[in-house]
């Protein structure tokens, strides 16, 4: 017997029951090793959820997380070790794909309790923002670095450009991005960025990284580590927050976007127009019904391009609906990276926006949305795989 | 077919391009050393492939040949760079990196630095031409392939 697809969905059958995070600085500034911060994230999440840690029986990862699963279930003591998925595929393209493979595990039946958590310390492991210093490249990078795309913002940067050149996108629309994010930064005590408030003369005489990406275009660089806990649906009502369900989550690409190089036929594309159409219908919600969006700034050109295919605006009106008037809590249209995101708050390979969307749910974000039943995350536009998550309270299942 | 060739646009010190242990890409980059772009082409359903794979995308047959094309296309898109993030380029920025496409061989693209001014104004859909520039000293010797406006 096989199910139809659409009866195959995770929508309301796992629950966020806990979230926690490492203390957030610049790159090179945490005391911590990186396993230590995935340890405390962990905790933390633990702590938040009134759950014993041993009890966690799943680890779920991405983008090549190096505290690797059963190292932390040894010095957690885990009980059993049941479930350890990592999602293919570097960047932020997984920081969703990790909670649906976790939560797949539970819907599965092969966990009971799964941390999904990043753990990422660039001051201790080299900072994305360098090259590799290395004597010969192959594969797609050898297409790239003897010509100077040597890191994130060369490679991408490019993307944005054909995007902006084919629907009249200007660069006031990015800069909204980076002043929305900077706003709601300062209202976090978590934010590396607290303290650093940014206008619209600063943004304008701001350095060039890359044309068209200002410095504040562009993602910090930061050590920290971010996890929260799942659990069944049945079971969220044995803890202590207010439940969060996932209502739905996708992950992938469309036609040959890992085509290499930069030779993906949907180029100036963030990657989820075949992606975002999966998650609404798992969600069985559409645009209108989400009240605030934390969408994964690696650099803000590609924000345009995810929530354009998210379907909150077409690219051609790109320019009239990112005004940082619509991108800020508690009522702008769609507020947007509420927590500072990865260019103000802290650089967690966008896994610090997923517990953002939680706290929306709880109601407890220090940017406080006004509609927050329904919350989407997503991550990683440019990448192949990207992925996205709904969340949603109980009134919204 | 005779391009111009080019003393070098960036400083010594960035990674030597050399094939894969599979030698998948080998044809290309022996192509540049003598003065020849050349792509994938499947000798079954003709389709264009770049970059390569060891199966044609559109047909799966095995039999994929490297064809030289000419280098001539136009800019995709392009992006000025400013912040160095190699060591190396500390001293020479701003560059350019053009991604160029070309349409007599099924609209593949290429990525390469556009010769000139760095601070020259870039025009999408603008032709150009390919310019190779040889590293015989190179550990491997290499070569690349940039661009200029015709």
């Amino acid at each position: 017997m096989t199910a139809s697809a659409s009866a195959r969905s995770l929508r309301g059958r796992v629950a966020i029951v806990g979230i926690g995070e490492s203390e957030y600085t610049r790159h090179g500034r945490s005391p911590d090793a990186e396993f230590k911060l995935a340890l405390k994230a962990i905790l933390a999440a633990c702590a938040d959820a009134g759950l014993d840690p041993r009890e966690i029986d799943g680890f779920a990862s991405y983008a090549d997380e190096r505290s690797e699963a059963s190292r932390l279930a040894a010095a957690l003591g885990t009980r059993r070790l049941r479930s350890a998925t990592m999602q293919w595929g570097g960047g932020g393209g997984g920081c969703c794909a990790a909670v649906a493979n976790g939560a797949a595990a539970i819907a599965g039946g092969f966990a009971d309790c799964v941390v999904v958590f990043r753990s990422l310390a660039q001051g201790q492991h080299g900072r994305f923002g360098q090259a590799p210093q290395v004597e010969t490249i192959s594969g797609e990078r050898a297409y790239l670095m003897p010509y100077g795309v040597v890191a994130p913002p060369q490679r991408f940067a490019m993307r944005v450009r054909r995007f902006m050149h084919e629907h009249g996108v200007r660069q006031e629309a990015l800069r909204a991005i980076a002043l929305a994010s900077y706003h709601h930064a300062q209202a976090n005590p978590r934010a590396v960025m607290r303290g650093r408030p940014l206008d619209e003369a600063t943004y304008d005489a701001s350095r060039w990284i890359v044309e068209p990406f200002h410095l504040y275009d562009c993602c910090m660089e930061n050590d920290g580590a971010a996890a929260l806990i799942l659990v069944p649906s049945e079971r969220a009502k044995d803890f202590p927050n207010k439940p969060v369900f996932l209502l739905g989550a996708a992950s992938g690409s469309d036609y040959r976007a890992g085509a290499i190089p930069h030779n993906a036929p949907a180029y100036a594309s963030g990657g989820f127009d075949t992606v975002a159409p999966e998650l609404y219908r798992m969600a069985g919600v559409g645009p209108s019904d989400v009240g605030v969006v934390q969408s994964y700034d690696n650099f803000t050109g590609g924000v345009v391009m995810a929530l354009a295919e998210h379907g909150f605006f077409k690219p051609a009106d790109a320019n009239d609906f990112l005004t940082f008037e619509n991108l800020i809590a508690p009522v702008g249209r769609l507020p947007l990276n509420t927590s500072g995101g990865n260019l103000a708050e802290c650089y967690v390979h966008g896994f610090e926006l997923v517990l953002e969307a939680v706290r929306q749910v709880r109601g407890t974000s220090t940017s406080q949305a006004a509609r927050n039943d329904v919350a989407l995350v997503i991550g990683g536009p440019m990448v192949t795989p990207v992925s996205n998550l709904l969340l949603g309270s109980a009134a919204a299942l | 077919m005779n391009y111009p060739h080019v003393a070098s646009y960036m400083p010594p010190g960035l990674p030597v391009p050399v094939p894969e242990p599979d030698g998948l890409s080998a044809p290309y980059w022996q192509g540049l050393q003598e003065n020849r772009l050349r792509v994938q082409r499947c000798t079954r359903c003709k389709g264009w492939q770049f970059g390569p794979e060891w199966l044609c995308h559109r047909c799966h047959a095995f039999d994929i040949a490297w064809i030289e094309v000419a280098a001539r296309g136009r800019i995709y898109s392009w992006e000025r760079v400013w912040h160095p993030s190699h060591p190396v380029l500390k001293d020479r920025v701003p560059y350019l990196v053009v991604l160029v496409e070309l349409p007599h061989a099924g609209g593949v693209r290429m990525v390469g630095n556009l010769l000139g001014n760095p601070l020259q104004h870039v025009q999408i859909g603008a032709e150009v031409e390919g310019v190779f520039e040889h590293h015989p000293d190179g550990h491997p010797p290499y070569s690349l392939l940039h661009w200029r406006v015709c």
